[in-house]
């Protein structure tokens, strides 16, 4: 019974790998491994190109990675070590809400709420402060429209904030008091507690929560289709209109009349699946790597 | 106690009973695109009280329309983007326009009212193309010499997924812009040189009022529901119209639907001194020899009933009715659905 449960995981795998590149081989003998590089996406004269795409679903991705991470680690440590401990409950609930609240949700707050006020207050803000500074000044080049790749990264920042700080939180509590109060012992302050203690004994599980924020920064759809400017060209600024490549397949997949328009949609479906098994794989030698260093 | 037990009892089966004679009425299912969906939605639910018949409309856009009629997962199909009529023969299907409706252009700009601004078609394709920037440019100055336009940059805000408005936007454009027709060209969705992609008309009329310096287009009943600065254009006579009934009215009459193959007809840049340039029909696409009679011959009816009793509703939405000559010539092309016997359906 149980192999069975197990084997039929491996066959569905199978399956949409097949059937992803089934689909997607009228675009890979179109255009071959030129696909991956072009910037082109015109449906018109029927060329097209991932880079893009792959461009702007990265990139959004490490933005809500780097607002992400430190943030949540932050909330997971004032949750288990500063919060007053009636206050422990209300607010490790409303993290787990946030988790539970419907992407398109985040999309439609996004565009009518968020946009308009980073357009009006923070990103103004960013050009004139890094407009003097070399490699920032391309990073945060106007003009403002409020939504763009910063945006999303922004939004998606939110979105995995609850994966990350909730299980961060989890795995913290399971570091053996007697561990933490050897460290209060010979006289540690909080931060090395942390740094020293706790983080170490957890970061397996740091690392997974980390990993399940990125998995869905790098799928997530209706939000970011919403407020990153659906804009097929790679920019050097933040503040620029991009796409990612599930916002693409979700914007055009309906409309997409020829064969090989739907092939070339089909194609990023797979190169999305092929990036998130590289990040997974990647996450996973970063594991073994740390097991063999403290072992 | 037990009498409201009974009660609820008798409440519960007289729902069912209700339930099951819903499910014997003939409910036929359509799918296409999304600008017509508020129409089709109103009339389903008008013809639903009148003959207890209803319909399940599947707002999913044109192209997933067109690919459902032709997989015949559908009774019928919608797209704002006729079909050829070669692609019709090789399908099997029938198509007709079912109601019009218009695109205008939407601005955000300080000081300028709704009607205020005047444009022509050259100059949209120029600023959707990036050549014109900023809002003082001489091309938008000639065209008002009365406005005062501020050295503004122009955003450019235009549809991000695949929409049957984009198609007759662009279709629109290449009409009246060589420029526009070799470099980007017409389709539900091109690779459009500038701007921010919005999701959906909503997203762009969202869009355009955030954002200072915006130009867009939609759907006239989303500029006129959220309130929008639309413009005026110049038509191809060479008078400035305003987006109105009147001149979506005149575009749809000037357009010459008894020698369309198939109705393949865009009501773009339609000739007449009132007549909007960018106006637009949505149609309907029918299996010649449909999978299901019954439902085919329904679907007939619905629209036949549409024609008929729906005019009003439309103006309402601010859509515009087909003309009744025209009426008159889609009926006549119903008698190509025939049934297996080689009788037309709909007689």
């Amino acid at each position: 019974m149980t192999r069975a449960a197990a084997v039929i995981v491996l066959v569905i795998l199978a399956g949409v790998i097949v059937s992803l590149v089934y689909g997607s081989m009228p675009a890979i003998q179109a255009f071959g491994f030129g696909f991956l590089t072009s910037q082109a996406w015109n449906p018109v004269t029927e060329n097209f190109g991932a880079a893009a795409a792959i461009y702007g679903t990265l990139v959004t991705s490490i933005v809500a990675m780097v607002i992400a991470v430190p943030v949540g680690l932050g909330v997971a440590t004032f949750l288990t070590e500063l919060c007053p401990h009636a206050l422990r409950r209300p607010i490790g609930v409303a993290i787990e809400l946030l988790a539970g609240i419907p992407s398109i949700i985040y999309g439609i707050w996004g565009l009518f709420v968020l946009a308009p006020f980073l357009q009006s207050h923070v990103q103004p803000a960013l050009i004139s402060a890094f407009g003097d500074i070399p490699f920032f000044s391309t990073l945060f080049a106007g003009p403002p429209y409020g939504i763009g790749m910063l945006t999303a990264g922004f939004i998606l920042a939110i979105m995995v904030l609850p994966f990350i700080a909730s299980i961060s939180r989890d795995v913290f509590e399971t570091v053996p008091p007697v561990l933490k109060e050897a460290a209060w012992g010979i006289g540690a302050t909080t931060w090395e507690v942390m740094r020293y203690v706790v983080v170490p004994y957890t970061r397996v599980g740091v690392i997974g929560g980390m990993m399940l924020g990125l998995g869905r920064a790098l799928g997530e759809t209706m939000a970011v289709t919403f407020v990153i400017g659906n804009a097929h060209k790679i920019s050097g600024s933040l503040l620029a209109p991009g796409t990612t490549i599930s916002a693409t397949i979700a914007n055009e997949f309906t409309e997409a009349v020829g064969d090989l328009y739907t092939s070339a949609l089909i194609e990023l479906g797979l190169i999305l699946f092929v990036i998130t098994f590289f990040v997974l794989a990647l996450a996973r030698y970063m594991l073994m790597r740390i097991e063999q260093k403290s072992a | 106690m037990i009498s409201t037990i009974f009660r609820r009892g008798a409440g519960a089966a007289l729902a069912l009973a209700v339930m099951c004679g819903a499910a014997a009425a003939i409910d036929i299912s359509g799918a296409g695109a999304t600008f017509p969906y508020p129409i089709y939605a109103k009339w389903a639910e008008a013809y639903r009280k009148d003959t207890g018949n209803g319909l399940n409309y599947q707002s999913i856009g044109s192209g997933g329309g067109i690919k459902q009629v032709k997989a015949r997962t559908v009774t019928f199909g919608a797209s704002d983007q006729p079909l050829k009529a070669e692609e019709l023969q090789a399908a099997g299907l029938v198509q007709w326009p079912q109601v019009i409706g218009g695109i205008v252009p939407v601005i955000n700009l300080e000081g300028v009212a709704g009607g205020d601004l005047t444009l022509d078609g050259l100059t949209v394709a120029k600023i959707f193309l990036g050549e014109i920037v900023k809002w003082d440019d001489a091309a938008i100055k000639k065209l008002n010499p009365k406005a005062k336009l501020p050295s503004q940059p122009i955003v450019v805000v235009h549809r991000s997924d695949g929409s049957g408005t984009t198609f007759n936007f662009t279709n629109y454009l290449s009409k009246v812009s060589p420029d526009w027709k070799s470099k980007v060209g017409e389709n539900t969705s091109v690779e459009w040189p500038v701007g921010i992609g919005a999701k959906g008309n909503e997203g762009v009329a969202n869009n355009v009022a955030n954002t200072k310096g915006a130009i867009g287009y939609v759907e006239y009943a989303y500029a006129k529901q959220n309130k929008l600065t639309y413009t005026k254009m110049v038509n191809k006579d060479g008078k400035v119209v305003p987006p109105s009934m009147e001149t979506f009215q005149a575009a749809a009459a000037g357009a010459d639907w008894s020698h369309a193959e198939g109705f393949y007809e865009i009501l773009t840049n339609e000739p007449g001194a009132k007549a909007w340039p960018i106006t637009a029909a949505t149609f309907i696409l029918l299996p010649k020899e449909p999978k299901s009679e019954a439902d085919a011959a329904e679907a007939l009816k619905f629209f036949s009933w549409a024609f008929a009793n729906g005019g009003k509703m439309a103006e309402e939405l601010d859509y515009i009715p087909m003309p009744k000559p025209v009426v008159e010539l889609i009926k006549k092309s119903w008698a190509n659905v025939k049934s297996a016997d080689g009788k037309p359906l709909l007689h």
